[in-house]
């Protein structure tokens, strides 16, 4: 197959000299060996490197994280009492309440009020009770989420004073993002002490804002073919979707960009920490880039002839810290499945020759599982079409068509 | 083009949509000349298949002339008849390289979604929801074929398309079904479902050298079909008689040796325990009714084998693991590996052994699948296998 010729062509061009093997790259250990935990970023070397990610550097980790704890816990018991006041003024006294929000002081409305202060009472007492956990500041996001669905609705409704019901709603807003930052820094603070205690696993306990990604896949080809094929960068953005381009500027360095949410692109200058051809390739992001980050790809033999298991670590700082992680998350560009689907595509690539495609997967987002009007742009003149270019004849002659 | 596209419960219509284009290097087009309606169809008719949008253009049994190569397809030319399997399968991954086709790893573009509800993905297939690909089906006047390398088998023209269309599924599924249960000789095989992919269960299992063949179903036309054309031995019409009992009657107070389950996730059955199903699966309690499969393993004879070969979604309730465990019982299932089956069984065709044509009951125009989809859901005028030609 002429695609296959084609990838072999491009990896033969850059085996490139065995580089820096760090003692410090704790997973040159075999996963299955390996500590799943949270010691792992505690040993130090370059995957932890404090410096490529906001935030307090790893030496004051387990001092900060009382100090913050206890910051976030004031945060929750205040967010607790301000629920519990709220509350009761929907309860005791809904009609002030809704003439105040813009909303008509119907029978309706003014029951929705009392059970909506039935609620804000509940999640803040159980915060009182419990304002290390993260569950009930949780429920207050929940709660604020029903909050503006209703505020929507008083919006859309013609008998309501839309000025008002703005405001209330801009207040909630507000309140809803210091909800939803407790509860994540509380979440945090809880895996954080599962780390100390070695029983989280490493990829769900980031320290100081990292997140940290791992997926697998079994690549039906040798060791020594998949690690020539990653180890030239070039060849990342035909697999790894989110990724434009990525130019080679010498040996270990390397410039790279990447579509982020909302179109914008986000580029980063790395550099290669770790060469080990057939087993291992490591980079990190040097200074200045817009999303610090580092990663990892190894090499094994799968077990039974089935080819080789690569496995990837990637941990990176996400623009807009947890917060910006969690929105991502909403929006279904959740990194583990960019990286997960990424591998898919890799598989794809190394085994059949190209990335797989079909009528729906084409396209951005969800779309009818059938043929496309026009090929989107970036996939034009690169099917492997015969006809690349010019009108498939047999469409438009005279038998069938349309 | 026309084709045939799904647009929500109980709704499909013949829409115009653009013609299939070329995506990847390994992709034939084919001009479809016939295709057929599956009983796997009616689950996504009857809205049990998740991950199913408006205008997703159905059917996953086709067989046409190809009009259009990748510029890696080297084995197939423009003219060439072909039909094509329902599974895409890459052919070098090691699922395809050990011949389990329908596992392809390579195939599913949207691997995830199937892994989120069933662990791992199986391969692609054609008009069969997005969680198994998003590819365009073959009720239609042309499709896109991926992998062309590897799938579609070409065929003489002597033979007429309907002798050869079920190469694409029920045929190789049914035969995949009878061959899963290690048939020896004096064997009984008993079969749950009388429709097209049970009738090729029967008769691959006869082919397969079984002694005794026991349809059961509900229809008359189709158990009479079983007996007069499938080889089956005996029948059981389970809303007059009880299948146990008569199953013990038949095999000395055995059971079967092997039970294939040709039902799937929409059996019917008794009063009872179908309404028990029946409102669970509405209330999303449980997504499939597994009556046959429960009634086939408790009928199978100690140390036996139940074949599966209907489709199920989701997850099932009460499923007797009391009785396969201590009668050490075999469970064999799987989307059926076409591409493995294609050439032996056309064959068997070719030798005239097997004129699958001998299921067909309704044939029509393209135009006509809307109507056909109904008549085939409600089991009308008698109907067991729509064909439709272009």
């Amino acid at each position: 197959m002429a695609t296959r010729e084609e990838m072999g062509g491009t990896s033969r061009e850059v085996e490139m000299p065995v580089e820096i093997v760090s003692e410090e790259v704790w997973w040159l250990e075999p996963v299955s060996s390996m500590p799943r935990v949270a010691g792992a970023p505690e040993r130090g070397g370059w995957l932890g490197e404090e410096r490529h990610f906001g935030g307090m550097p790893r030496g004051a980790d387990r001092s900060g994280r009382q100090e913050t704890g206890s910051g976030t816990e004031r945060l929750a018991r205040g967010l607790g009492l301000f629920g519990l006041g709220l509350g009761l003024a929907e309860l005791v006294a809904p009609g002030a309440l809704a003439r105040l929000i813009g909303v008509r002081e119907r029978d309706e409305n003014l029951n929705v009020l009392r059970a909506f202060g039935l609620r804000e009472m509940a999640s803040g007492a159980g915060i009182l009770a419990r304002p290390d956990s993260s569950a009930w500041v949780w429920s207050r996001v929940a709660g604020d989420a029903i909050d503006l669905a209703a505020l929507t609705r008083a919006y859309r409704s013609d008998k309501s004073d839309q000025r008002r019901v703005l405001a209330a709603a801009a207040a909630v807003l507000g309140v809803t993002a210091l909800d939803v930052l407790c509860a994540m820094r509380l979440g945090r603070e809880a895996d954080g002490a599962g780390m100390a205690s070695g029983r989280r696993a490493f990829a769900e306990a980031p320290a100081a804002g990292g997140t940290h990604v791992r997926h697998a896949i079994t690549v039906n080809r040798t060791p020594e073919e998949v690690y020539a094929f990653w180890r030239d960068f070039r060849n990342l953005p035909q697999f790894m979707r989110h990724l434009e381009a990525v130019t080679v500027v010498d040996e270990r360095r390397s410039h790279w960009v990447a579509t982020a949410p909302a179109g914008s692109t986000v580029e980063w200058d790395a550099e290669i920490v770790a060469d080990d051809p057939g087993r291992l390739i490591a980079w990190r992001s040097l200074e200045g880039a817009d999303v610090p980050n580092q990663g990892a790809v190894r090499f094994t033999p799968a077990p039974g002839d089935r080819g080789t298991e690569v496995t990837v670590d990637l941990r990176y700082d996400p623009p807009g810290g947890f917060l910006g992680t969690a929105i991502a998350k909403l929006f279904g560009e959740e990194p583990g499945e960019q990286v997960k689907g990424d591998l898919d595509r890799f598989k794809q690539v190394m085994e059949t020759g190209e990335v797989v495609r079909s009528d729906a997967s084409i396209h951005r987002g969800m779309h009818a599982a059938q043929p496309p009007e026009e090929l989107p742009e970036r996939l034009r003149g690169r099917t492997g079409s015969r006809n690349e270019g010019r009108e498939a004849g047999w469409a438009t002659g005279a038998e069938g068509g349309v | 083009m026309k084709a045939t596209c799904w647009h929500g419960k109980n709704r499909v219509q013949v829409d115009q949509v653009p013609d299939p284009k070329i995506l990847n290097s390994r992709d034939a087009i084919v001009r479809i000349t016939s295709t057929a309606i599956c009983g796997s169809d009616l689950h996504l008719y009857d809205g049990f298949v998740p991950t199913m949008e408006k205008g997703d253009v159905l059917g996953h049994e086709f067989m046409g002339e190809v009009v259009e190569v990748g510029r890696a397809v080297k084995n197939l030319r423009v003219g060439d008849r072909v039909v094509v399997p329902f599974p895409i399968a890459c052919g070098d991954c090691s699922a395809c390289r050990a011949e389990a086709y329908s596992l392809c790893e390579n195939s599913n573009p949207n691997a995830w979604i199937a892994e989120k509800l069933w662990g791992h993905s199986p391969a692609g297939i054609f008009g069969y929801s997005h969680m198994l690909g998003g590819y365009a089906g073959g009720q239609a006047q042309y499709a896109r074929v991926p992998f062309a390398d590897v799938g579609p088998i070409k065929v003489d023209n002597g033979m007429p398309d309907e002798q050869v269309l079920f190469l694409s599924d029920i045929f190789p599924t049914g035969y995949m079904g009878a061959e899963m249960c290690n048939i020896q000789p004096g064997d009984v095989v008993a079969v749950w479902g009388a429709g097209p992919v049970g009738q090729f269960a029967m008769a691959s299992a006869r082919l397969l050298g079984a002694e005794r063949v026991i349809a059961i179903d509900r229809f008359p036309y189709r158990l009479q079909i079983a007996r007069e054309k499938a080889g089956a031995w005996e029948t059981i019409n389970y809303m007059e008689e009880s299948v146990q009992e008569r199953l013990r009657e038949l095999t000395g107070g055995r059971g079967p040796d092997a039970c294939i389950d040709a039902v799937g996730m929409e059996a019917h059955g008794h009063a009872a325990t179908y309404a028990y199903d029946r409102a669970k699966q509405a209330m999303m309690l449980e997504t499939d009714r597994p009556i046959a499969l429960r009634e086939a393993i408790m009928a199978c004879r100690n140390g036996g084998t139940v074949s599966v070969i209907g489709v199920y979604g989701g997850f099932i309730d009460k499923f007797p693991m009391g009785s396969v465990m201590n009668r050490s019982l075999t469970i064999r299932t799987g989307q059926c590996h076409v591409q493995r089956y294609m050439r032996p069984l056309l064959e068997h065709i070719r030798r005239g052994e097997i004129d699958p044509s001998f299921v067909i009951t309704h044939r029509a125009r393209l135009d006509d699948a809307p109507e056909m989809y109904e008549l085939f859901k409600h089991k009308q005028d008698d109907c067991l296998k729509v064909v439709l030609h272009n």
